[in-house]
């Protein structure tokens, strides 16, 4: 490449300025020749990716990060990030003459007195929501299809890292403006901090710079939330996408599609033309959004005052799990011991709210462990042919909604016309019992569609045409399944329960042990595929080749 | 003229079918005609007026209260089993619990709730008459505190501090325990809101005229006119009710449409 685009130069000039090609080959060329960035175009240009609507919910996440540094910026200009105290002087009348800190004041004249203000807070925010939700979206698609096995473990990490602190910048912003619902927010972190023993008091005052709520905590937060924590999320987002470079896409199972090939378009120019497209559209339907529904009506809430509470205090919505664990607590989780008070209403909450995050960021490492399985993957599970991975999911997910349902408690006992403590009392039996339940459910449920998918390949769809032999008998004729359909039917990978296999000395550990009994809990329970055997018997004297195998 | 008819005519026997528009606009006459007795209604309701004092406003109350109250608060309110007495309670008292249609109570739950009103204007009047005859309490406000032209920043301020806890700092109502709840205040009459503050119905405390001034009670009225009569700046306001609402939005309507605009972009062309 190089050595033909350095000789052309000098062959126009010893023509006479003939062209070739005109400006824009001229253009790449004159590009090119200083960064030759013409072999990372090929590369790149040439990078196939996979077409399923599943595939862009990591980019509607993407889309929406890029939608917030935007509005954000423009947030920035004229926000003030003190508490210093001043009266407020704008154009909304029941605030008017209400001393507030600058922060909540400044606030106040983005959303009432400066030119697009309101809009870009509301887009700002609403793409706030929006960014975490996607990332939601795009973890539970990445785990039910098991993307996240090798090669691919390190970027599920990378990728739950961006999703703690996306719920990092989140709630960081939502404290910002200082307004009643932020300062109670925090009240609540406050008191989180404060129920650790021995070090909570401390690491509070150092937070606040004091006792709660001081006059340094926004300028803190906004150090974080416009410096330090979008500095960290653009470096990981680049190196997420970076794997996915590297790793190259994973597909689902289809015809044709092996761990060795990837089956889709080139990044150019079609792809690259629809995810360009797809960001204006995430972008447009995030301005619709944000032009039409209030959000965080800050006007409402007034400055922060330690006194009021509103009723319906809420977080956002993805802080709401661990708002909801501490509703869940029942009263009285504390006791006194050498005169100091040990909230475990606190503790068990901090405690299980960290597992459970710890749990799903080394998920990954967990399942390879017991399966054992080495190999790299880059075809997609059906979420019915790893139903124990499917039940664990499903577990997983109605833990968390259990939590998260039980931070609007207060809401759904009003507008359900419930008691309060019937919807509490209610939510810890699901918190409890609901992921016993899903569990086996979702297993049976993933086994019954595999032997539907078995029953499929070997005898073909029900037609509902009855036909009589010579011979009297009625049957029905089954249409045979296509050869496609089969393919994506058959074609995924058995596992059997791990041996007990004593190691080199002899023994047989009991880290051994509790790996064996694992994955026998894993696959004992398990539908083989179908094989070529089975399909040449059920076919009898038309046998039909399996070519996902 | 025949020419322009038949064909519609042919037309409409063809498909069948309705208008599109024909279930829209029955749902709008529906509306107009339930917002135009509504607001006859109400209207009645303001226009009247009864002499409080005389005696024979009292009695017809007496009478009314034998009819319709007695069951429950005892024949000369004294009160029982089912239901509190009703002496000192004073006229407001009355006036807010059957203006608002939470007397007579429905049936016996963790409180009473609105419903459509049981008694004219003059009826109710006759009855906070009685009750007021009965022993003195606080009475029907003065016009002049329930002008909504006070100071809505005090009001508001007034609101988050002593309201907003059960109320919602927008008025939109919150849970309480065991199945109780503050209403929403949206939509309120202003004699209403105050006579809520002065008495405290079912489960709402008393803020007296110690504890907030009538001239206080007219600015929380004259911030929660101000909410009413002006719409969120920022668009729908989703009923005021937080992050819940908020969140729910962005996962059915925000996430749902861009997860419908994937499909799209990734469907196959035919």
């Amino acid at each position: 490449m190089t050595t033909i685009t350095t000789r052309e130069p000098a062959e126009d000039h010893a023509v006479g300025m003939k062209k070739s090609g005109g400006f824009t080959a001229s253009a790449a060329n004159y590009i090119d020749e200083r960064t030759s960035i013409s072999g990372a175009v090929k590369e790149l240009g040439r990078k196939i990716f996979p077409d399923h609507w599943s595939f862009l919910l990591g980019e509607v996440a993407l889309y929406s990060f890029v939608i917030i540094l935007l509005s954000g910026s423009f947030l920035t200009f004229f926000f003030q990030a003190s508490m210093a105290e001043v009266v407020y002087d704008g154009s909304y009348a029941p605030l008017k003459g209400i001393p507030m800190s600058a922060a909540m004041s400044s606030t106040m004249d983005i959303s009432f007195d400066i030119r697009g203000g309101l809009l870009m807070r509301q887009v700002h925010h609403w793409a706030a929501l929006l960014f975490v939700a996607a990332i939601g979206l795009h973890m539970l698609r990445i785990y039910f299809t098991g993307a996240f096995r090798k090669p691919r473990e390190l970027n599920w990490v990378i990728g739950f890292i961006l999703f703690i602190l996306a719920m990092a910048e989140g709630f960081t912003g939502y404290s910002l403006p200082d307004d009643l619902l932020s300062g109670n927010g925090l009240r609540i972190i406050d008191g989180l901090i404060k129920g650790i023993p021995v070090l909570g008091t401390w690491v509070s005052f150092l937070l606040f710079g004091g006792e709660f709520p001081g006059n340094d905590i926004v300028g803190r937060l906004y150090s974080l939330h416009i410096l330090l924590l979008p500095a960290i999320i653009v470096a990981l987002i680049a190196m997420h996408l970076l794997f996915v470079v590297v790793h190259k896409h994973t597909q689902y199972p289809a015809a044709g599609h092996t761990n060795q090939n990837v089956v889709g378009y080139p990044v150019l120019p079609v792809y690259a033309a629809k995810a360009g497209g797809f960001f204006f559209i995430v972008f447009g339907v995030v301005m619709l959004i944000a032009s039409l529904f209030t959000i965080n009506p800050i006007w409402n809430y007034g400055p922060y005052d330690p006194s009021p509470v509103s009723a319906g205090t809420q977080p956002d919505w993805y802080i709401g799990f661990a708002d909801g664990a501490m509703r869940l607590i029942p009263t009285g989780w504390e006791f006194v011991l050498l005169n100091h008070t040990y909230s475990l209403n606190i503790l068990v909450v901090l405690t299980v709210v960290g597992l459970f995050i710890v749990t799903v960021m080394m998920y990954p490492f967990i399942e390879a462990w017991i399966t054992g399985d080495k190999r790299e993957h880059h075809v997609l599970d059906r979420p019915r042919n790893a139903p124990t991975r499917t039940a664990i999911g499903a577990a997983g997910v109605t833990f968390y909604a259990s939590l998260w349902a039980a931070a609007s408690s207060d809401i759904m006992a009003t507008h359900f016309h419930l008691t309060m403590e019937g919807v509490i009392h209610t939510l810890q039996a699901t918190t409890l019992l609901g992921p016993i339940l899903a569990f086996f459910i979702a297993k049976r449920v993933c086994l019954a569609l595999q032997k539907k998918d078995r029953e499929i390949v070997l005898h073909g769809y029900e037609s509902g045409r009855i036909v009589r032999l010579p011979g009297g008998e009625f049957v029905e004729v089954h249409q045979p399944v296509d050869e496609y359909e089969r393919w994506k039917l058959v074609s995924y990978s058995d596992f059997k329960p791990l041996m007990l296999r004593p190691n080199a000395q002899g023994k047989i550990g009991p880290a051994e042990k509790v790996r064996a009994g694992l994955s026998r809990w894993f696959f004992e329970d398990r539908i083989t595929p179908v094989a070529q055997s089975e399909l040449n018997r059920a076919h009898g004297d038309h046998p039909a080749e399996i070519t996902g195998k | 003229m025949t020419t322009i008819k038949t064909p519609r005519a042919r037309r409409a026997r063809k498909t069948g079918r309705r208008h599109p528009l024909a279930s829209i606009a029955l749902i709008a006459i529906g509306l107009l005609f339930t917002g135009g007795a509504y607001a006859a209604f109400s209207t009645s309701t303001a226009v009247a007026t009864t002499d409080a004092s005389s005696q024979q406003t009292i009695a017809q109350g007496e009478k009314l209260f034998a009819a319709n109250c007695a069951t429950c608060h005892g024949l000369s309110a004294q009160g029982s089993s089912e239901g509190p007495s009703l002496i000192g309670v004073g006229a407001a008292s009355v006036d807010f619990q059957v203006g608002t249609g939470r007397m007579p109570m429905q049936m016996q739950g963790p409180q009473a709730q609105k419903k459509p009103v049981q008694f004219t204007a003059e009826q109710t009047a006759a009855l906070a008459a009685y009750v007021a005859s009965l022993a003195p309490g606080p009475g029907i406000p003065a016009a002049a505190l329930l002008d909504a032209a006070g100071d809505a920043a005090t009001g508001a301020e007034l609101f988050r501090i002593n309201c907003a806890m059960c109320h919602n700092v927008a008025g939109a109502g919150g849970a309480l325990t065991e199945g109780k709840f503050a209403p929403a205040i949206e939509n309120v009459s202003a004699q209403h809101i105050y006579e809520a503050m002065i008495t405290g119905p079912q489960n709402m405390p008393v803020f007296n005229d110690m504890n907030i001034a009538p001239e206080d009670k007219r600015d929380i009225i004259t911030y929660l006119k101000y909410v009413e009569d002006n719409p969120s700046p920022g668009g729908l306001a989703l009923g005021s009710l937080g992050p819940v609402a908020e969140g729910l939005f962005i996962w059915i309507f925000g996430l749902g449409a861009l997860v419908a605009l994937t499909v799209w972009i990734t469907a196959k062309s035919n």
